[in-house]
C-alpha cells in the first residue's frame, strides 16, 4: 500500500466538502464576511459556520456583496484557475494509480470547486451574473485562467508537477490575500488557505516520493517538472489591474522569490533541479489560451448549453 | 484462507452459540472455513461494485450541468473509493489481502454488482443510479448492519449513511428534470425507463434460483430473502415515483392485499444471465478501464513502496 501518512483520513473527512445544505436552507451566520467557526477543519465542512458559495449568491442578491470592476476582474482570475484545475483533477476520479488517490485527488478537485464557485460568484455579483452563468456560458477568450491550470494530466507525475506549481502558488497567494481590504475576498482566502495548505503537503510529499523512488519515478518526476516549469512565469506578471485592484488583491510579484525559495528547498530535498527552461509567454489573464483550453471547456460547458435557461 | 483448518469442537460451539443467540462473530473468534469464504465472497464482491460503480457516474463529473452539482457528484464517487476501501479492510481482517482481491477483480475471477455494466447515457441517468440503483443498494444494505461478522456490519452503518444521501441526491436531480423543461422532463423518464428492471435485478434471482441465499440467512449474514426485498423496494419506487410526477415501465406494479406485499411484472432473467456473463453493454469496457488504472498506476506504486523502504532504512541507521 502507498504510505499516505495523514491524507487519507483528511480526505475521507473533506468527501462532503463543497455539498453543504441544500440551496435557500436557513443559515445561522447573517454576516457573509465571517471567516468561519474558528475551531472548522481544512477539510470538514461546518454547514452554518463556513462560508459557502450560496452565501455569498444571498449576500449578493441582497446588495451586501458588491465588488467593485476591478475587484470583481480580480476575483474572476482566481476562480477561473481553480475552476480550470478542478475540471482537470476530476478526471482522475476512478483512474488513480491507487484507491487512497482517488480520494484524494478527488478531494482537491472538490475543495478547487469551492473556491472557483466562492470567487466566481462574488466576482458575478458586480455584473448580475451566477457562478453558472460564468462558467458555462463564457467562451474562451473571456476566461481569465493562467496557462498551468489548463495544462492536460498527463501522466501521475505531471499532474503532481502541476499540483506543486499550483499549490505553492495558491498557498502564498491566499495567505496575503486573507488581509485583503476587500472583506469577502478576505474571507474566502481564510478559508481557502486552510485547504490548499494541504494540497501543498500532498504534491511535496508526492515530489519526494517519486523523485526518490525508482529510477523510472525520478525520470518522469523530472519530466514533468521541465514540462509544467514554463508556466510559472506567467503566475507572478504583474499588470494594470493589478494596480487598480490595490490593497484589495495581492501583487503577484510580490510572491516570487517566496516561491522560488520554497519550491527550491523542496526540490533540493528531492534532488533534482530548478527547471532552467525560458518561461511561456502567458496571457491567459486577457483571454490569450492554451491549445488546450478550447477542448476541456466543450467539454465542461456542453450539457449546460443545450437546455440553455434550464435549471438543474 | 483456513480452508483445511483443524476441527475445532470448542471452536464450533462458541460459533454455534454466537450465531443462536444473534451475536457477533469478531476477527479472531473461530469460525466456520464455509462461513468465512462466504463473508470474503460477499464483502469483496460489495467492494469491487463500490470501485467499479465509480466508472458509470465518473463519466459525467466533466459534463455537469451546474458547479453545485459537479461538487455533488465529485463528493458521491468520491464517497465510493471510501467505501470501497473500508470494504476491503473489512475484508482483510478475515486473511484475505487487498492485492489479492485486487488480482481476483483483474483476472475476472471475482464478481461486482452486473448494474455497473450498464451505460450512463444522459445527465438524468445520474439521478436515476442515485434514486434507483443506491436505493436498491441501501434496502439491501441496511440489514447487513446487523449481520453478524463485526467488522463488516459496523462498515455497512457508515456505507448506509452515506448512500442514503446519495439517495436522495439521486431524487433531488430527477425531481428538478421532471419539473424543468420538457427536454428535461423526458429525459428524466428516459433514464427511470432503463435503470428500473436492471436496479430490480439488483437483489438477485428469485430466491427458488438464489445458491447462496439460504445458507447466508442460516448465519445471520442475508436477513431476508432476494424476493421479499426485491418487493420492499418496488413499494418505494411506486411511492415515491408519484412525487416525481413520472412513471415506472411496468404496469403490473400494486399492492397486494393478500400477501400484504408488492407485486410487479416478470423481469427478464435471460439478460440478467446474459450481462452476468461478461455480455452487457460495457462489461469489458468496465474492466478495461480498471485494469488500465491499475497497469497506468503500477510505476507510483512501486515508487511509493521504494521510498518508504528508502526512508526505513534511513532511519534505521539514524538510530543505530
Amino acid at each position: 500500500m502507498i504510505p499516505t501518512g495523514s491524507h487519507h483520513s483528511q480526505a475521507r473527512d473533506g468527501s462532503l466538502a463543497g455539498v453543504g445544505p441544500s440551496t435557500g436552507s436557513h443559515h445561522r451566520n447573517p454576516t457573509p464576511y465571517s471567516l468561519g467557526d474558528s475551531s472548522a477543519s481544512a477539510t470538514r465542512i461546518t454547514p452554518g459556520n463556513a462560508l459557502r458559495p450560496e452565501d455569498i449568491a444571498l449576500a449578493a442578491a441582497e446588495g451586501t456583496a458588491h465588488p467593485r470592476e476591478a475587484v470583481a476582474e480580480y476575483a474572476l482570475r482566481l476562480g477561473d484557475d481553480a475552476l480550470i484545475l478542478a475540471q482537470r483533477l476530476g478526471h482522475w476520479i476512478s483512474r488513480g494509480p491507487e484507491l487512497e488517490e482517488d480520494v484524494a485527488l478527488g478531494n482537491i478537485a472538490l475543495d478547487q470547486l469551492g473556491h472557483a464557485r466562492s470567487f466566481l460568484t462574488y466576482a458575478g455579483a458586480a455584473w448580475g451574473k451566477s457562478e453558472d452563468d460564468l462558467a458555462y456560458y463564457r467562451r474562451e477568450p473571456e476566461f481569465r485562467s493562467a496557462h498551468l491550470f489548463e495544462q492536460p494530466n498527463g501522466d501521475f507525475a505531471v499532474t503532481i508537477a502541476r499540483q506543486f506549481i499550483a499549490a505553492s502558488y495558491q498557498y502564498l497567494l491566499y495567505r496575503e490575500l486573507t488581509r485583503s481590504s476587500d472583506p469577502m475576498l478576505a474571507a474566502i482566502a481564510g478559508k481557502a488557505v486552510k485547504e490548499v495548505d494541504y494540497h501543498l503537503d500532498h504534491s511535496t510529499q508526492w515530489v519526494l516520493r517519486l523523485a526518490g523512488g525508482t529510477e523510472e519515478s525520478n525520470r518522469r518526476m523530472i519530466a514533468g517538472l521541465e514540462l509544467m516549469w514554463p508556466f510559472v512565469g506567467e503566475l507572478f506578471e504583474d499588470d494594470p489591474l493589478i494596480a487598480e485592484v490595490g490593497d484589495a488583491g495581492v501583487v503577484p510579484s510580490s510572491l516570487k522569490e517566496e516561491f522560488d525559495r520554497a519550491t527550491a528547498a523542496v526540490l533540493a530535498e528531492a534532488g533534482v533541479e530548478v527547471p532552467a527552461h525560458p518561461m511561456a509567454t502567458g496571457g491567459g489573464r486577457h483571454g490569450r489560451h492554451s491549445e488546450h483550453l478550447g477542448y476541456l471547456l466543450a467539454e465542461m460547458q456542453v450539457l449546460a448549453r443545450e437546455y440553455p435557461g434550464a435549471s438543474w | 484462507m483456513a480452508e483445511n483448518q483443524p476441527v475445532d469442537d470448542a471452536g464450533q460451539a462458541n460459533f454455534d452459540a454466537v450465531i443462536a443467540k444473534d451475536s457477533r462473530i469478531e476477527p479472531k473468534d473461530w469460525m466456520p472455513a464455509d462461513y468465512r469464504h462466504a463473508l470474503v465472497r460477499q464483502m469483496s464482491q460489495h467492494a469491487h461494485s463500490e470501485i467499479i460503480g465509480m466508472q458509470p457516474e465518473a463519466n459525467w463529473i466533466t459534463r455537469a450541468p451546474s458547479l453545485k452539482r459537479k461538487a455533488i457528484l465529485m463528493a458521491k464517487v468520491q464517497d465510493e473509493a471510501g467505501h470501497g476501501l473500508y470494504l476491503y479492510s473489512a475484508t482483510e481482517t478475515l486473511g484475505t489481502t487487498r492485492d489479492e482481491m485486487t488480482e481476483a477483480l483483474l483476472a475476472g475471477k471475482a464478481r461486482y454488482s452486473s448494474i455497473f455494466n450498464y451505460p450512463t447515457v444522459s445527465w438524468a441517468d445520474m439521478g436515476a443510479i442515485g434514486w434507483m440503483v443506491d436505493g436498491a443498494a441501501i434496502t439491501n444494505q441496511v440489514p447487513l448492519c446487523r449481520a453478524s461478522y463485526g467488522p463488516y456490519a459496523r462498515a455497512m452503518v457508515r456505507i448506509c449513511k452515506e448512500e442514503s444521501f446519495h439517495q436522495r441526491q439521486g431524487f433531488e436531480i430527477l425531481l428538478e428534470l421532471s419539473h424543468g423543461t420538457p427536454g428535461q422532463k423526458a429525459m428524466a423518464q428516459d433514464a427511470v425507463n432503463r435503470w428500473y428492471a436492471p436496479s430490480l435485478m439488483m437483489f438477485g434471482p428469485p430466491d427458488a434460483d438464489s445458491p447462496n441465499t439460504s445458507k447466508s440467512m442460516a448465519w445471520n449474514i442475508k436477513r431476508f430473502g432476494n424476493d421479499e426485498l426485491r418487493s420492499r423496494f418496488v413499494g418505494m419506487l411506486a411511492e415515491q415515483v408519484k412525487v416525481l410526477e413520472l412513471e415506472l415501465p411496468d404496469p403490473d406494479i400494486r399492492f397486494n392485499e393478500d400477501t400484504k406485499s408488492w407485486d410487479y411484472g416478470p423481469l427478464d432473467w435471460a439478460e440478467f444471465k446474459e450481462v452476468l456473463a461478461g455480455r452487457g453493454p460495457c462489461n469489458a469496457q468496465r474492466m478495461e478501464r480498471r485494469r488500465a488504472a491499475h497497469d497506468d498506476g503500477a510505476w507510483v506504486r512501486e515508487a511509493a513502496a521504494a521510498y518508504a523502504a528508502k526512508q526505513s532504512a534511513s532511519n534505521d541507521r539514524e538510530a543505530a
